[in-house]
């Protein structure tokens, strides 16, 4: 293998891993926060995605729009958790229907602000060329992004007083409750701040995706690949899990092709969830 | 999951179309006899037709506007005094880009709204799932969309243009102007299968040849492994068979990779779903189609057609789309079959259609070829322009659906009922 080829290999991987880490981070949050299951996880993808386009056609600046978009996704999230989440907690298969229905609404809802077609943004920075290859610049935020969304997440739980309160809240509900925690409003940040990672994920992906009201039906089974196969770590198992997952559908994609490598996917995680049906972080101690 | 699923709320819409009666009024004033014709053929009744598509989903990029043509296509029709002066009722179904509804639409238009014709499907998919329905329930069938060709059967007729049209026209222009090694990158099911043989053949036929082509799964939207593949094979130029809003990421790939300015992109379906729209006008230039609608074509009847369209959708409506204007192409055709007929009959309108029928298209003069089943019309050769839109680089005229000719004769043996493949 030469070299070049080899750097583009290394690149390829390592992007394959940042995306499904920015398509799952947010789904991983609220489940394994909160147990609830949302179906609406591709359409807050989605709304990402359509928020920085909006953004970036109102004249902000690429990366701006991208953050202002995660931050509105995620008042979207407060607000579906006010009207709809909170009146069905503990009902597993009740919120599953419930955000099923939302993410039809929300598609509907952006097909007739937005129109059905297809629409695009640039994607920022240029390429560079390694050797016959190139590479796009973008790829590297891509790594970064996901990089610093682990890095957001793992602060968020740990070293702010929400975090705390969240993951005590979890563990051990009612004694979370005994020394007065808000459990309902934990939860409405907690849902929150999982709308706003998948906001971000969708931001992300907007300058190379198609921005299009359907767009996250062709990711949120990917995502919800990685959050079960991570298992309950929201942190270490999503980690794991994308690395492993997207590092064999890279490999095998650019040895074999893209076909083989989403079928290489599959059966990785239906063995991985035969062998540790809880998923790779099931057995580990649980923090985060 | 699968509970939830069958929930989706299935959307029926029966669109009644208003009579336009102003423009009733004029066309009458214009025919000078029509206050006759109205009364005249006993019936009042409007006549039920159907329309399939997928106004939602992965697919409605191409359906929205498909189903927009055919409302403006019905609502035109009825303008111009219906068909035997009855007006049409159209009674239409979402499919919702899922194969499994387009069989059960189906056989619900052909047994419950009972209607005279129906229209429909988009990609070739959908299109299997239907036909053997509408055959068996005697159904008039047309397909109006772009496919691989060589669909043979007495009950359908297919308007898009197919590879003896287009490939035909579009892989020696590619390999002419940039080189004879072709990567084709296609859509994973029948049309985009079928599609890279017709390339090979035309390659091969030019004196290049297809290098490497793979095959895309419809829900795939990371192509990185494929930019990599397509950079170590160096093709002198790439071809795009692909479909669908997943897929409309790879031109984003291309793009950003910087490949787009280094390597030629030609393809048979961009555009199709308004994919120029996508990239930026400055990334978006010279990739190289072949339709035989482009908005720019200049005629009276795309003049009228587009003044038409953006009074009823609004000046702001994106592109039209080639797949559009086969639907209003479809609807046109079967009308005036009908109307040549005197009758909505299967047998007489059949006839009527098989006996060569033409008319004024947005696309220029398309005819009924008889014994194919298939259209003769004009293919152009377009280009992307810095407005994201097409520039026409060349159009050919009346090009005949040769392959289709070639193995089919519907007239002599109506009984055929296959597709051929080259």
């Amino acid at each position: 293998m030469h070299g070049d080829q080899l750097v583009n290999f290394a690149a390829s991987l390592l992007t394959s891993v940042a995306l499904l880490v920015v398509i799952s981070l947010g789904l991983a949050v609220i489940f394994g926060m909160m147990g609830v299951i949302n179906l609406a996880h591709g359409e807050f993808l989605m709304l990402g995605a359509f928020f920085t386009l909006s953004g970036v056609r109102a004249g902000l600046n690429v990366w701006l729009a991208m953050i202002a978009a995660a931050l509105a996704v995620g008042l979207v999230g407060l607000a579906v958790e006010r009207l709809l989440i909170q009146f069905l907690y503990g009902r597993l298969a009740a919120t599953m229907l419930a955000t099923w229905g939302l993410s039809l609404i929300l598609v509907q809802v952006v097909v007739l602000a937005y129109g059905p077609a297809t629409q695009g943004i640039p994607t920022p920075l240029g390429a560079v060329r390694v050797g016959r290859y190139s590479l796009s610049e973008y790829n590297l935020v891509l790594i970064g992004a996901a990089l610093l969304l682990l890095a957001v997440v793992f602060l968020v739980f740990t070293r702010t007083r929400y975090g705390t309160m969240a993951r005590a809240a979890t563990q051990l509900p009612d004694m979370a409750g005994a020394v007065g925690i808000n459990a309902r409003r934990v939860n409405m940040l907690t849902f929150g701040f999982g709308a706003a990672l998948a906001g971000a994920g969708g931001a992300l992906l907007a300058p190379v995706a198609g921005v299009v009201p359907s767009m996250g039906q062709a990711y949120v089974g990917r995502a919800f690949m990685t959050v079960v196969v991570g298992g309950p770590g929201v942190l270490t198992g999503t980690a794991t899990a994308a690395g492993l997952l997207g590092s064999v559908d890279s490999l095998v994609s650019n040895v074999f092709s893209s076909f083989l490598g989403t079928a290489s996917l599959l059966l990785v995680a239906i063995v991985l969830l035969r062998l540790l049906p809880t998923g790779i972080s099931g057995r580990w101690r649980r923090q985060l | 999951m699968s509970s939830a699923l069958t929930l989706r709320h299935r959307r029926r819409c029966t669109a009644i179309v208003a009579v336009g009666l102003l423009a009733l009024l004029t066309a009458c004033g214009g025919s000078g006899s029509g206050g006759t014709t109205g009364g005249g053929s006993g019936s009042s009744e409007p006549i039920k037709v159907g329309s399939i598509l997928d106004e939602t989903g992965p697919l409605n990029i191409y359906g929205k506007a498909m189903s927009d043509a055919t409302k403006l296509a019905i609502s035109d029709i009825n303008a111009k005094g219906g068909v035997n002066g009855r007006m049409l009722q159209l009674v239409s179904y979402d499919a919702q880009s899922d194969n499994a509804k387009y069989t059960q639409y189906a056989t619900t238009l052909a047994q419950k709204d009972k209607v005279a014709v129906v229209m429909g499907g988009i990609t070739s998919a959908s299109r299997e799932a239907i036909r053997p329905v509408l055959d068996r329930t005697k159904t008039l069938y047309f397909y109006n969309e772009q496919y691989e060709g060589g669909v043979c059967d007495e009950n359908t007729f297919l308007t898009g243009v197919v590879p003896s049209q287009q490939l035909a026209a579009l892989v020696p222009y590619a390999m002419n102007k940039y080189g004879k090694k072709v990567y084709v990158v296609a859509a994973d099911y029948n049309y985009g299968r079928i599609s890279t043989q017709w390339v090979e053949k035309y390659a091969s036929e030019n004196g290049g040849s297809v290098v490497t082509s793979e095959f895309i799964p419809l829900e795939s939207t990371d192509f990185r492994s494929v930019i990599n593949n397509l950079q170590a094979g160096r093709p002198d130029v790439v071809m795009s068979l692909l479909v669908g809003g997943n897929h409309i990421a790879f031109y984003r790939q291309y793009s950003s990779t910087g490949l787009i300015k280094t390597l030629p992109l030609v393809s048979a379906t961009f555009g199709l779903g308004n994919e120029q729209v996508v990239l930026s006008p400055a990334e978006d230039k010279g990739i190289v189609i072949a339709t035989p609608y482009i908005q720019s074509l200049d005629n009276p009847e795309n003049k009228r057609f587009v003044a038409l369209w953006h009074k009823q959708y609004g000046d702001n409506y994106p592109y039209i789309t080639d797949s559009a204007v086969t639907a209003w192409n479809g609807w046109h055709l079967w009308a005036a079959a009908a109307n040549a007929a005197k009758s909505v009959d299967r047998a007489a309108v059949t006839k009527a259609l098989e006996a060569g029928i033409s008319i004024d298209a947005p696309s220029g003069k398309v005819t009924m070829d008889g014994k194919s089943h298939h259209v003769i019309q004009n293919v152009s050769i377009g280009e992307t322009n810095s407005t994201q839109g097409f520039t026409v680089l060349d159009t050919k005229a009346d090009v005949p659906p040769a392959f289709e000719q070639e193995v089919c004769d519907l007239v002599a043996n109506p009984a055929t009922n296959k597709q051929f493949t080259p």
